[in-house]
């Protein structure tokens, strides 16, 4: 059909109210619904005419596939979608907000904007991620950053989603993609990998940084495959205002092979939200080029790679992810902390890859202004990070798999809870309350252990402890594990 | 309407159970047998009768190798274990559910529906379709309906072809309903009831929503551990129970 629709056209119960974006691929009409879902509403329709080549066609199929089964408020909410053969188009919510191209115009972005942008943007991958699907087509245009700062992705025709066939499988002869964003491994047909979001991110972010394409814009397969081998110049050797740590994040995720990128989304996000802690090392801090011993290597490599075999669906996408410990500094219990370590030692065995993010909940400094006061609250966070530190030492970890926070609240649960949400943590592992404490628990409420009893200052504060890990049990966005350490004696 | 599809129950009566049962709880309006409902498991008589209940009140069934082996006495290109099933078959079925079997059709096509038990393209050379090319040549045989339905491979798998020649192979995952509109053609190896091979010893099968329409592939855990030691307890060689107990 040709696409161009008058206003007051009705399709399917939907009233075309005014074209408000025409691009390549398909048209965006402002629609309202017959019943009121209680959003805005826009309708994509595909151009999809004589001449259009059979990948576009496939590609809103995949759309319209992979679009309805995302939820969240990283997609636009699916509404509706029109049969491909007979009406195609997909009704969805319309996203107030701007597309990341605009900061691609003003780019090189200030690096505290960019890291937000970015921290924003690899939520949202991680997001869908954790749905079984890839975007596969990241790019600015395909990034909408609503007012609060929260990314949206958009256009989903050339996602891959664990659960369906890839339509686009059996059309695709060459790479698909846009040119300057796909990953290595997308140039060489591979649709099944989640950190090709990753390496396209990392684009973005080099392009936000200096205002050019780590890659240039290629034309031709062989000069798409160069991004296999040939590594891209140095962000800082462009501008001088990246700091090393952005060039860290950026030429990490930019890594021609996957296994040496940041191996989730959600990881980036956790670096770009606290820059202070990210450790620096040769990618951030080198201003040239690979020499050419190493380029040789890597392009000797590339010459025989095969495109491996997709994992099980299943199996795709459950990745490595951040493990939360939290960590009571203030009453530290010398059972409970080596309870602490030994069962996140266990789960680190399991999978060597998770981040471990320590946290410790302080009472907020009395707000009383003056320097005094300041030092000796900069102190209190010193004193409580050295003893994160000091019980993180016996698990050697390098300084890029683990991180120290020190929160200031007068409500723990809601601190932990808070983190782990921000920053997509995918286990919390938490002190368990005294055994006396837990038992009231399950009989009586939460709020009525606080209360000021009696009770000598240790035990009132155990039975805080007690209710905090009650509430982060009861509340938490994922799998928390509860630590008790062994009686000493059988009772 | 709601269509639940079973291939290669294998007189596994415990399995076959389990999915009419899991079916049922699911809304399924019909049934298909998709072939090979004797062989390899203990309970022949008891499987072709309760199919053939189902079939008098409306189920669709088509006819599967081992099938017309225990009718014909024809085994000689099976491996040793499947052959010594089908002798021990052979014996155990009543002349009413021989010629239950002997009238099964190859296929059956119905409404954009082609139900076969191996490849469509020669369906009586019981080809397997294991690769997006056999899928392919089985397409074309089967045009021009569009929901093409066969077992003989005992792993699920379902391939799509639309615009393009090559068709592309999908492992589906339990219980999510895939799409399958009417604009492209759909070949399902449905898996197996009776006998899975893919390492997973639940029961497999699928049911066709054909109002959406959309096709989910379902695994019932079911007791195999009853099937085996029926296997074991009518003397049939021990590799099939094994089969069972491992799902491979």
């Amino acid at each position: 059909m040709g696409a161009l629709l008058d206003p007051g056209t009705e399709i399917d119960g939907y009233l075309i109210e005014k074209q408000i974006h025409a691009g390549g691929m398909a048209i965006i009409y402002a629609v309202t619904a017959r019943e009121d879902p209680g959003f805005p509403l826009v309708m994509k329709v595909p151009r999809l005419g004589f001449g259009e080549p059979a990948e576009s066609v496939v590609s809103f199929e995949v759309e319209q596939l992979v679009h309805a089964a995302l939820k969240g408020p990283f997609v636009p909410r699916f509404v509706a979608a029109g049969d491909i053969a007979r009406q195609p188009y997909i009704v969805m919510e319309r996203i107030e907000g701007r597309t990341l191209a605009e900061w691609v115009e003003r780019a090189p972005v200030d690096p505290a904007e960019l890291a937000r942008l970015g921290a924003a943007l690899g939520t949202a991958l991680h997001g869908i991620h954790l749905q079984e699907a890839i975007h596969l087509d990241v790019k600015p245009s395909n990034v909408i950053v609503r007012s609060g700062g929260e990314a949206v992705l958009v256009d989903f025709g050339l996602a891959r989603h664990a659960h369906y066939p890839d339509l686009l499988a059996e059309e695709i002869r060459s790479p698909i993609g846009s040119a300057p964003y796909i990953s290595p491994e997308q140039v060489m047909g591979v649709r099944w990998d989640p950190r090709s979001d990753v390496f396209s991110l990392g684009v973005v972010l080099y392009e936000l940084a200096t205002g050019r394409f780590p890659f240039g814009s290629p034309g031709s397969l062989a000069a798409l495959r160069k991004r296999l081998w040939r590594d891209p110049v140095p962000p800082r050797a462009i501008a001088k205002s990246v700091p090393e740590w952005l060039q860290e994040v950026i030429l990490r995720c930019l890594e021609p092979n996957p296994d040496l990128r940041y191996p989730s989304a959600a990881q980036v996000a956790f670096d770009l939200a606290d820059p202070a802690q990210i450790g620096v090392g040769p990618r951030g801090r080198k201003l040239r080029r690979d020499g050419r011993w190493k380029v040789f290597r890597r392009y000797f490599r590339a010459v025989g790679l095969e495109p491996g075999e997709a994992p099980e669906p299943t199996q795709r996408l459950a990745g490595p992810s951040i493990v939360l410990v939290a960590i009571a500094t203030r009453h530290a219990d010398d059972a409970q902390l080596d309870a602490l370590r030994e069962a996140v030692r266990r789960i680190r065995t399991a999978a060597p890859e998770q981040r471990l993010a320590c946290i410790t909940v302080i009472k907020p400094a009395p707000e009383l202004g003056g320097e005094t006061e300041d030092e000796a609250a900069t102190s209190q966070r010193i004193k409580h990070s050295v003893v994160l530190r000091h019980w993180a030492e016996p698990l050697a970890l390098e300084p890029g798999q683990i991180s120290f926070h020190v929160i200031e609240s007068n409500e723990p649960a809601d601190a932990i809870l808070k983190f782990a949400r921000m920053n997509q943590v995918d286990q919390i592992v938490i002190g368990a309350p005294p055994r006396d404490v837990a038992l009231r628990g399950m009989l009586g409420t939460v709020s009525s252990r606080v209360s000021s009893d009696a009770a000598p200052e240790p035990l009132q504060f155990l039975r805080l402890l007690g209710t905090v890990s009650t509430k982060v049990a009861a509340e938490a966005p994922c799998t928390v594990t509860v630590v008790r350490p062994r009686a000493a004696m059988p009772e | 309407m709601k269509l639940a599809l079973l291939a290669d129950v294998h007189a596994n009566l415990e399995a076959l159970r389990a999915c009419l049962e899991h079916a049922e709880s699911q809304g399924a309006e019909r049934y298909a047998f998709l072939g090979d409902l004797v062989g390899y498991g203990a309970d022949p008589g008891a499987v072709v009768d309760l199919v053939r209940g189902y079939v008098e009140r409306g189920a669709l069934a088509v006819k599967g190798n081992h099938d017309e082996a225990a009718l014909a006495g024809q085994s000689e290109s099976m491996h040793q274990a499947a052959e010594r099933a089908i002798a021990w078959t052979r014996a155990h079925l009543s002349d009413g559910q021989r010629a239950f079997l002997a009238a099964l059709p190859l296929t059956v096509r119905e409404d954009g529906l082609f139900l076969v038990h191996a490849s469509p393209e020669q369906p009586h050379e019981w080809l397997y379709v294991t690769d997006p090319a056999r899928a392919a040549a089985g397409l074309e045989a089967s045009a021009p309906a569009s929901w093409v339905f066969c077992g003989h491979v005992h792993e699920p798998v379902l391939y799509t072809v639309g615009s393009a020649a090559r068709p592309v192979a999908f492992r589906p995952v339990s219980g999510v309903a895939i799409p399958v509109p009417a604009h492209r053609r759909w070949l399902a190896v449905v898996g197996s009831a009776g006998q899975p091979r893919d390492g997973n010893t639940a029961a497999c099968y699928a049911m066709l929503d054909t109002d959406r329409p959309a096709l989910t592939f379902h695994r019932v855990p079911y007791d195999w551990r009853a099937a085996a030691s029926k296997v074991r307890a009518a003397g049939l060689p021990e590799s099939l129970a094994r089969r069972l107990e491992r799902g491979e």
